[in-house]
């Protein structure tokens, strides 16, 4: 392979760039290889059902077709899994949902395949379907999972403090507000793929686009009932994943596909229209909202009320309720609150983690609910926020003590100074004929990491070559966010070496060590952590090294630069090349690993909640500010000018920082503006890439991201997560713009034209 | 129903006998091996597939491979000379507008067709110019940074269009 190496010593160009402009970079989908096979899968196409029987007999006479693999081929639990092990991998009860697997095929030819999986007979005894998450909650409602032991709730939980009904009682103002928001579906570029192989050694190597790979592994080998030490999962180049992938997809069933074929590579690709049924999307919820205040806006209390649609299969659905439930209350100063939270199972489509994992939904409300409560005290947006922002040394709204970095008070004065701030009368007063503008605020907050009971933990490796270059290990996956050219910039900065004399190796268990899920904004932070001290401990046995061969007693003589030690004070210069050959090869490596410091705070004694979270530590924070401009005529928003300012701890890298807050705050507009996924009973709708509307570079507009000067000192060089903050603040800034604008308050997402203009006639515009 | 197809396949002459019915994005994937042409919605939605026919964008998923025949197709792997990046390759490197990469090869061959049509296109035109294809990462504006990179200060020497 070509390589284009610019040189760069200030990092600021990403070591995977050149590889992806020239289609040189390899992705799961691309790996195929001689006498390949392919994979396909027969889904259900009903929301619930039971099983009664499946008949392969036409298929299986295609010329092309090496077998038809059901439940019975299956020697293991059949069951995958995150908390809750209970989804099978192919249907041996029933029905949950229309994607679920029936059958596996295997194929010498796609068109072979596709013929065969439209000849695959499935019997199915249909079952009542639950369709409504509440309706799912009745005492009658059929279930999802007969054995759960709470019916059709996967996972409740409760958060009380302070005196509620007393606190409402003395409230000078109070304010109640309904939202609901629908799905949203990842739509990463590349769908599920990947490739498998047993190989002759009985090991079983599998290629797979996912978050999760040493995960995977624990769950492929629990279901097929294989040893997990004999798979061995790499993870190449992931064409987006946004948590979409946190999970299994395709793993499970190519590595039962190459079991079958031994010797034989498998390939499996989901096309546009199997990703949108199977897929895991973002839960839509329903969310009820009052919220009381005294006569000088301070908040007094909060009641909020959070139903999560999960869909068939816990998938961190649970994990996904608790952050909703712990970010109800914002990033606010709350005394009272009464917050009650459930995550439904239904026959909808799956609900799973999506970038923001469950509090973009409950962002949304609060925000709205916030200036609901600012009109009526006749307070400006942004005053009602700097008048209950959390500072460093507050309890949040659930009572979580902030003892990590704090910093939304400063986003908010840098908010206040901005332009788009104080600019803002003189830009609306110039709206044009038919049109009306509107700016919104929304403040963001998001905890990061796993919480209290899952060890946060990432292991780094960094090596010492050869050639006097160093290797780095990581085991966390870079979904394209731009984490693994951090780590090089970490360890660049560590032992002053330029970007050209460092190499990362993508996650692979069996090379690489287990650094935890790419989700949770903690990928740069834990894994980071961990890198810092693995690079320094293998610093310190270079110059220790240096310090023998120079004959030198102090090792404070004795520095790192780059591609050489020196000794300063005679200036000599010994290559690494060289030292990499004196150390002996153990001492050419360090290993460290990190674990995530968590919060003393219980703020729920449910063992439950805390498992599945519940609280996080440390929280990056910001302000969102949106300028919309909404046509009368047609009704539609358009976001014209966008500014996010974030307190995400020290940015060590401000492109890559920028990409983030950009990219997250395109998939803010596109939940606002124009995304739904739509199903009826048991029909996806939504099927392609022109059902679903995704933000064009037409429709949003330059954003401004301005980063306050914070640190967080437990973070690697001072950095927080930024991840996922930026798709909290986009919904419910446009929609207090829109309402700034023309007085609309709609009940659910996205603001479509028809949507708009129908509140806009009702109003009599 | 098998064809004889001969065609130019970046700047290299071809001859091979294939199925009329196969799609451009799995031939060049399959059987050229060059996977930087993306398949992510398979229905011409998203770009992600985009080439360049006789210097001309087409989404190699909706063509059928008889459509080749005597013509010079450009993929993502022609574009660089092997030592250098073509400037717009340059630009999308330098101005941070690549994340996961997916939708990468299809914007940049877009960005030479729009630029073809329109060596000078304002900012919004290049928005306009590249709503065909779908990012999902970037957000889009260091993509139009790129692109505006490029039509600033345009590399000397280089062909900014070339046919393949």
């Amino acid at each position: 392979m070509t390589t284009f190496s610019p040189d760069l010593a200030n990092f600021s160009v990403r070591f995977d760039a050149p590889g992806k402009v020239t289609g040189a970079e390899k992705y799961a989908a691309d790996y195929y290889g001689p006498d390949l096979v392919w994979a396909g899968v027969k889904r259900a196409g009903a929301a619930h059902a039971r099983l009664k029987g499946i008949d392969c007999r036409e298929a299986e006479k295609l010329p092309g077709i090496l077998g038809i693999l059901s439940h019975k081929d299956i020697r293991g639990t059949n069951r995958q899994g995150i908390i809750r092990r209970d989804q099978p991998v192919l249907v041996d009860d029933k029905v949950r949902y229309p994607g679920d697997a029936i059958a596996l095929v295997l194929a010498e030819n796609r068109e072979a395949l596709g013929r065969a999986l439209g000849l695959i007979r499935v019997h199915l005894e249909p079952l009542p379907g639950v369709f409504d998450l509440e309706a799912a909650l009745a005492e009658d409602a059929p279930l999802i999972h007969e054995h759960h032991p709470e019916g059709n709730v996967l996972l409740k939980g409760h958060l009380l403090r302070g005196e509620v009904r007393e606190a409402f009682q003395h409230c000078a103002v109070l304010v109640e507000f309904v939202f609901q928001t629908p799905y949203q579906e990842h739509a990463y570029l590349e769908t599920e793929a990947g490739w498998a192989r047993m190989e002759p050694d009985g090991s079983l190597t599998l290629v797979a686009s996912t978050q999760t790979p040493f995960r995977d592994c624990f769950e492929v080998a629990e279901a097929l009932g294989l040893d997990r030490e004999t798979i061995r999962l790499k993870v190449p180049a992931c064409g987006g994943a946004f948590g979409g992938k946190d999970g299994i997809t395709v793993q499970s069933l190519l590595a039962l596909a190459a079991l079958y074929c031994p010797g034989r590579p498998v390939k499996m690709w989901w096309d546009r229209e199997e990703s949108f049924t199977v897929s895991c999307k973002r839960h839509p919820a329903r969310l009820y909202y009052r919220l009381g205040a005294d006569s000088e806006g301070r908040f007094q209390a909060l009641e909020a009320r959070l139903h999560y649609d999960t869909g068939p299969y816990d998938h961190l659905g649970g994990a996904v309720m608790t952050l909703g439930l712990e970010h109800a209350g914002g990033p606010y100063r709350l005394p009272n609150i009464d917050l009650k939270a459930w995550a439904v199972y239904t026959n909808n489509p799956l609900s799973g983690p999506f970038r923001g994992f469950g509090v973009p939904q409950v962002n949304a409300a609060l925000e709205q609910t916030i200036d609901l409560l600012a009109r009526k005290l006749n307070l400006s947006p942004l005053e009602i926020r700097k008048r209950n922002a959390v500072v460093a040394g507050d309890q949040n709204a659930i009572g979580v003590h902030l003892t990590a970095s704090t910093h939304l008070q400063e986003c908010l004065a840098v908010l206040e100074t901005h332009p788009l701030w104080t600019g803002k009368e003189a830009w609306k007063a110039s709206a044009g004929p038919f049109k009306r503008r509107g700016v919104g605020l929304a403040c963001v907050m998001h905890g990061q990491g796993y919480g209290p009971v899952v060890p946060d933990v990432a292991t780094a490796k960094i090596e010492l070559t050869g050639p006097g270059c160093f290797r780095i290990y990581s085991g966390v996956v870079d979904m394209g966010q731009g984490n693994s050219h951090t780590y090089l910039q970490i360890a660049g900065e560590i032992l002053n070496q330029p970007q050209s004399r460092l190499e990362i190796v993508r996650p692979d268990t069996r090379e690489t060590l287990p650094g935890g899920s790419a989700s949770a904004s903690r990928t740069t932070y834990t894994f980071g952590r961990a890198l810092i001290e693995a690079a320094q401990e293998l610093k310190q046995k270079i110059r220790e090294k240096g310090a023998e061969l120079f004959g030198a007693w102090d090792l404070e003589e004795v520095i790192l630069m780059p591609s050489v030690v020196s000794h300063v004070p005679t200036g000599w210069k010994i290559p690494l090349s060289r030292i990499a050959g004196e150390l002996a090869p153990e001492d050419c490596l360090a290993i460290h690993s990190f674990q995530a410091p968590i919060a003393l705070d219980r703020p729920s004694p449910d063992p439950a909640l805390q498992l599945h979270g519940l609280p996080h530590l440390i929280f990056s924070y910001g302000v969102h500010l949106a300028a919309v401009e909404v046509d009368e005529l047609t009704g539609l928003v358009e976001v014209k000018k966008y500014l996010a300012v974030s307190d995400c701890g020290r940015i060590i890298n401000p492109r890559i920082f920028e990409q983030q807050i950009q990219g997250g705050i395109a998939q803010g507009l596109g939940y606002a503006l124009t995304e739904e996924f739509r199903v009826e009973q048991e029909k996806v709708l939504t099927r392609d890439l022109a059902a679903y509307i995704l933000p064009t570079a037409l429709d949003l507009p330059d954003m401004e991201s301005v980063p306050v000067a914070s640190f967080e000192p437990s973070g690697p060089l001072g950095l927080k997560g930024g991840g996922e903050i930026a798709v909290d603040g986009p919904l419910p800034a446009v929609a207090n713009a829109l309402a700034e604008a023309c007085g609309i308050r709609l009940s659910q997402n996205p603001f479509t034209p028809e949507r708009v203009l129908r509140a806009l006639r009702e109003q009599g515009v | 129903m098998k064809i004889r197809l001969s065609f130019r396949l970046n700047g290299n002459p071809i001859e091979l006998e294939t199925d009329a019915e196969r799609r451009v994005v799995d031939l060049l994937r399959e059987d050229f091996g060059f996977t930087g042409t993306k398949e992510a919605c398979g229905s011409g939605e998203c770009g992600a597939c985009t080439i360049l026919v006789e210097g001309e964008s087409r989404l190699a998923c909706l063509m059928r491979v008889g459509q080749l025949e005597g013509r010079s197709v450009l993929t993502i792997e022609g574009l660089s000379d092997g030592k250098h990046l073509h400037p717009v390759q340059q630009a999308f490197v330098e101005a941070g507008a690549v994340q996961c990469g997916f939708c990468t090869p299809g914007l940049i061959l877009g960005t030479i067709d729009l630029l073809r049509r329109n060596p000078r296109p304002d900012r919004e035109e290049i928005r306009e110019g590249l709503s065909g294809n779908l990012c999902r990462c970037t957000g889009f504006q260091k993509i139009v940074d790129a692109v505006e990179k490029v039509v600033s200060s345009p590399a000397e020497g280089s062909d900014p269009c070339p046919v393949g």
